[in-house]
């Protein structure tokens, strides 16, 4: 008889007077769940900018995108909606989440009368748990599923950099540009911020999975200048990628590079089929970007083109206006042959005067002027005639065209964009002690931040808060350029502080070269008067219609002529506007009385 | 008097599938002659939710949310195996910290288990009490599971690349806390259940296993070392970080219900002990490494078998990739299959009706890993 074994669990019942685990819900008190709790979802509604990623991971597909609002630039205007039917309360859509907007709160009790409501739009239709924020699972600055890291990019060393016109940027190897496209999540917001609408995502997980060629012939769908856009494009694109709120974007500008730089011959991996000739022509002046891409789709739609160009190279501003280390000749070669090999006919060195215009107006069904912004704007200062003030673009064409340039010992760029900084990178490698002064601030200087950066590495000093006041004879054959300083004023409803002029106080640089590069203007007497008087101007470019049509009848314009943003890929996206404008237009479906 | 024939004095009945005396929803067919079984078909099907054919249509990170779900009441021991899986397929070395905190995980949900479990076998015996002790203690382990990784029962927390957060602030000492009051009250647990005569009486001699059943079947876990099998992964494969743990595996010899229930008594305490080690010897460090963007991953074509030391036995995943983003193929060994039904089938001819439940519980057949 086992008397221990039946006598030891009555010992039990010493027990019986403690208090009880359970806690009375809702009755007498409610439990706070852990800080790290995963309850019900909550999205900052502004910080979400409605890249699908939380729908994209979600294996109960009980994330839906919804439309709240109107699309803008990097948000799409949808937002997540969480059907709490399907709903596993995972939280991997809280760890993949770019922006850290979608988190949950620690609440567990939720009571409705009707199943409806637990399908909801967290942050916009209000659940009541949006106070308690503060606690419940967030995302973990480190933990989480992006790769928010950008393979860094391999450059010449600064000092190696100023001694030749040496391309800067090295562009990535096949394993670094792999890992770096592997980073998208495919989101496709940054087509938001491309000009052309590039299917950027497309050609990026192409290049992740090691299909080069896929790739550049999905570039090639929308950009004739891949490889330009590739080592010099603003890439307006990074600034909506997603994955720059929380780290740093993707690449999406060296990728295209890498992609094309892996193809010496495009003619034979771009699938380019031209239409057979449909008997209509387009006649184009200037082969800039906007020319060169309204004359290849065009062509490969059928249309004839021809494209008149003063220099003896296209390219327009890409040839003419960047330097070299950025972006050298065999790479635009590359891509103005394959633009060719379709049979865009391209005249060098025919600039284009106003009874050759006439005639081209009577010659071809539709023109397309895509003259840019050649000369450079004047400060406006007395003695500015001076034979030592050149003007940026004038000093950078000349480089570009290989003339010899003299520049002296002491050169002083004013200005502040990002020809000021080509202007001062290449003075620099001509061997002389150049430097920028500008009349702001270096945080407002409207220069790429990555090429303000780049003086930096180059030695090449910035001075600010400089108003250039006149210009006079230096000794020993200098001249002297006369600034004061000013000072920054922050007015109301203005967007940015504005400089005035500090009275009284007068400095100067004597130094033998002063290079102007405050801004560009148009040159259109290649236009007959008759017609420069009578088309539409808006301030100092043309003013053309969301089809690219002038006032003036077959005639379309695009490109830096009518577009303030003055960049390559605005360009190019002018140009793909004109086709479709153009190709309208002859087929009758657009046309000057409807306009 | 009328002589019956066996056909006339055999009964048969269905028993499950929802039924007190079965865990979850598995039923038996069982044939009786009086109050004695002579023999039991086991049915399953009835929570098969097709997790192996679903995991090929998902994502591997889609994959997390799944396979938690094999194992309700022990999750982990199914995320470990799946992460473990896929690390070593892709070839991803996780941070040792990592390691470390999988395995507490790991034996925090093996205790949790063998709370549930002294519920479950002493509520099928009509002990009361127990289930009501154990099942509370039970609770303050998850609780210590909501604070780490956010939930109680589905934790989604071992992810391939390591752990998804790291230990919050004094969580150390919380789990040394809960294990005192464990360690304190397991005197009161071998008074109420395991030294109990009617426990001891309803265990003795039933459901004996003979021992050259274990390799036959494929029997595994405490119902082999209480046949006086030393096999446990823990010491025969280490996995994560129990090569650097000091523990010695647990046999009986006695080859019955009561046997099993005390190498899992005993293994309570050894899992105290392992937890105390590893928050000891715990280093500091990183718990996570970046896998490639999770919602493009793809592995390189390979196959794999991992398994783990779950606490009914030998758990495993077999994983085959293709080179896609999704799996090939996964299939799961569930510790309790070869439990419920070939061991089952041989163990019941001959036992008493009354004791059927408590075998059932006393193999510690789980459902849901059975149907995957």
């Amino acid at each position: 008889m086992d008397i221990k074994g039946i006598l030891k669990p009555l010992t039990a019942w010493k027990r019986a007077f403690q208090p009880p685990h359970t806690i009375e819900v809702p009755n007498k008190r409610t439990r706070e769940a852990a800080e790290r709790y995963r309850g019900f979802h909550v999205n900052d509604i502004d910080k979400c900018i409605g890249c699908g990623t939380c729908a994209a991971i979600c294996e109960n597909e009980a994330i839906k995108m919804v439309k709240v609002k109107d699309p803008q630039k990097g948000d799409s205007g949808y937002r997540p909606r969480i059907d709490y039917g399907r709903c596993c309360w995972c939280a991997l859509c809280v760890d993949v989440c770019p922006t850290g907007s979608l988190e949950m709160t620690n609440e567990y009790t939720w009571v409705r009368e009707s199943a409806d409501d637990f399908v909801f739009i967290p942050g916009v239709d209000k659940i009541g748990h949006e106070e308690k924020k503060d606690k419940g699972y967030k995302k973990h600055e480190k933990l989480n599923f992006l790769n928010l890291e950008r393979v860094p990019m391999r450059e010449l060393d600064g000092k190696e950099r100023v001694k030749s016109f040496a391309e800067v940027v090295l562009g990535y190897m096949e394993e670094e540009a792999r890992k770096e496209a592997e980073r998208c999540i495919g989101c496709g917001l940054c087509i938001s911020g491309c000009p052309a609408r590039m299917h950027i995502p497309d050609y990026i997980r192409a290049i992740a999975e090691g299909d080069d060629v896929k790739s550049l012939n999905i570039i090639y769908e929308n950009n004739p200048m891949p490889e330009m856009c590739g080592k010099v494009c603003t890439r307006r694109c990074e600034f909506e990628c997603s994955l720059g709120h929380l780290g740093e974007p993707v690449a999406i500008r060296w990728l295209k590079r890498y992609v094309v730089e892996q193809f010496d011959d495009l003619k034979k991996f771009v699938k380019a089929e031209p239409q057979p000739l449909n008997g209509k022509k387009v006649g184009i002046v200037g082969a800039g970007p906007a020319g060169l891409t309204a004359a290849y789709y065009l062509r490969l739609k059928g249309y004839e083109t021809e494209i008149f160009e003063a220099a003896p190279k296209a390219g327009g501003m890409t040839f003419l206006g960047i330097p070299k280390y950025r972006f050298p000749i065999p790479s635009l070669d590359k891509q103005v042959e394959l633009i060719e090999s379709v049979g865009v006919k391209i005249h060098y060195n025919s600039p284009v005067t106003p009874d050759k215009f006439e005639k081209m107006l009577k010659e071809y069904d539709a023109v397309f002027i895509a003259t840019g912004l050649p000369k450079g704007m004047s400060m406006r200062i007395e003695g500015e005639d001076h034979p030592q003030v050149i003007y940026a673009i004038d000093f950078l064409r000349k480089v570009n065209l290989g003339e010899k340039v003299e520049i002296g010992k002491d050169v002083v760029v004013v200005g502040g964009g990002n020809v000021a900084i080509d202007a001062v990178r290449v003075a620099k490698r001509l061997g002389a002690n150049s430097f920028i002064a500008y009349r702001r601030r270096v945080v407002d200087m409207p220069a790429d931040e990555e090429e303000i950066e780049a003086t930096e590495h180059e030695g090449i000093p910035i001075y600010t808060q400089i108003i250039p006041l006149r210009v006079e004879d230096g000794p020993d054959g200098k001249v002297k350029l006369i600034y004061g300083k000013a000072k920054m004023v922050q007015k109301e409803g203005e967007r940015r502080p504005r400089p005035v002029l500090i009275e009284g106080e007068e400095y100067e640089y004597v130094v033998d070269r002063i290079i102007v590069a405050i801004g560009q203007q148009p040159e259109l007497s290649y236009l007959p008067e008759e017609i420069k008087n009578k088309i539409e101007m808006n301030r100092r470019l043309i003013k053309v219609n969301e089809r690219q049509m002038t006032s003036i009848e077959k005639v379309f314009a695009g490109g830096d002529l009518t577009n303030w943003t003055a960049d390559a890929i605005s360009a190019i996206a002018d140009g793909m506007r004109a086709v479709k404008g153009i190709e309208m237009f002859l087929n009758g479906e657009l046309s000057w009385e409807k306009k | 008097m009328k002589k019956f024939s066996k056909e006339d004095r055999e009964v048969k009945l269905f028993v499950g599938p929802q039924h007190p005396g079965v865990t979850g929803n598995m039923s038996f067919e069982i044939t009786l002659e009086g109050d004695i079984l002579t023999s039991v078909k086991t049915h399953v099907g009835y929570l098969h939710r097709a997790f192996e054919k679903l995991m090929e249509r998902r994502l591997f990170i889609q994959n997390f949310p799944l396979v938690c779900r094999i194992c309700v009441p022990e999750s982990d021991t199914n995320e470990e195996n799946y992460a473990r899986a896929l690390e070593e397929l892709a070839g991803i070395e996780i941070p040792e910290r990592a390691k470390w905190i999988r395995t507490l995980v790991l034996e925090l949900s093996r205790l949790q288990m063998f709370m549930r479990w002294i519920g479950g076998i002493a509520g099928t015996m009509g002990l009361g009490t127990a289930p009501q002790w154990s099942v509370g203690d039970r609770d303050y382990i998850l609780d210590l599971f909501e604070e780490l990784t956010g939930g109680r029962i589905y934790h989604i927390y071992i992810l391939p690349g390591g752990v998804r957060r790291d230990l919050p602030e004094g969580f150390e000492e919380r789990v040394l806390k809960v294990m005192d009051y464990l360690e304190k009250k397991l005197p009161d647990y071998d008074a109420l259940i395991f030294e109990n005569a009617v426990f001891k009486k309803r265990l003795k001699g039933i459901a004996k296993i003979d021992p050259s059943w274990v390799e036959e079947i494929g029997v595994t876990g405490p119902v082999a070392r209480a046949c006086g099998f030393p096999f446990d992964v823990r010491k025969e494969q280490p996995y994560e970080v129990y090569d650097k743990l000091d523990f010695e595996i647990i046999t009986e010899t006695g080859c019955d219900l009561y046997a099993m229930a005390m190498v899992r008594r005993r293994e309570i305490e050894l899992s105290i002990k392992l937890i105390r080690q590893i928050i000891d010897r715990m280093p500091k460090g990183d718990v996570w490494t970046h896998l490639p963007n999770v919602l493009y991953w793809k592995i390189p074509a390979g196959e794999t078998y991992v398994k783990t030391e779950a606490t009914r036995g030998e758990f495993g995943y077999y994983v085959v990739t293709d080179g896609s983003d999704k799996p090939r193929r996964v299939h799961v060994r569930g510790v309790s299959t070869p439990h419920a039904y070939t061991l089952l089938e041989r163990l019941v001819p001959g036992m008493n009706i009354s004791d059927f439940s408590v075998a059932i519980v006393g193999l510690q057949t789980c459902p849901p890993e059975i149907e995957r």
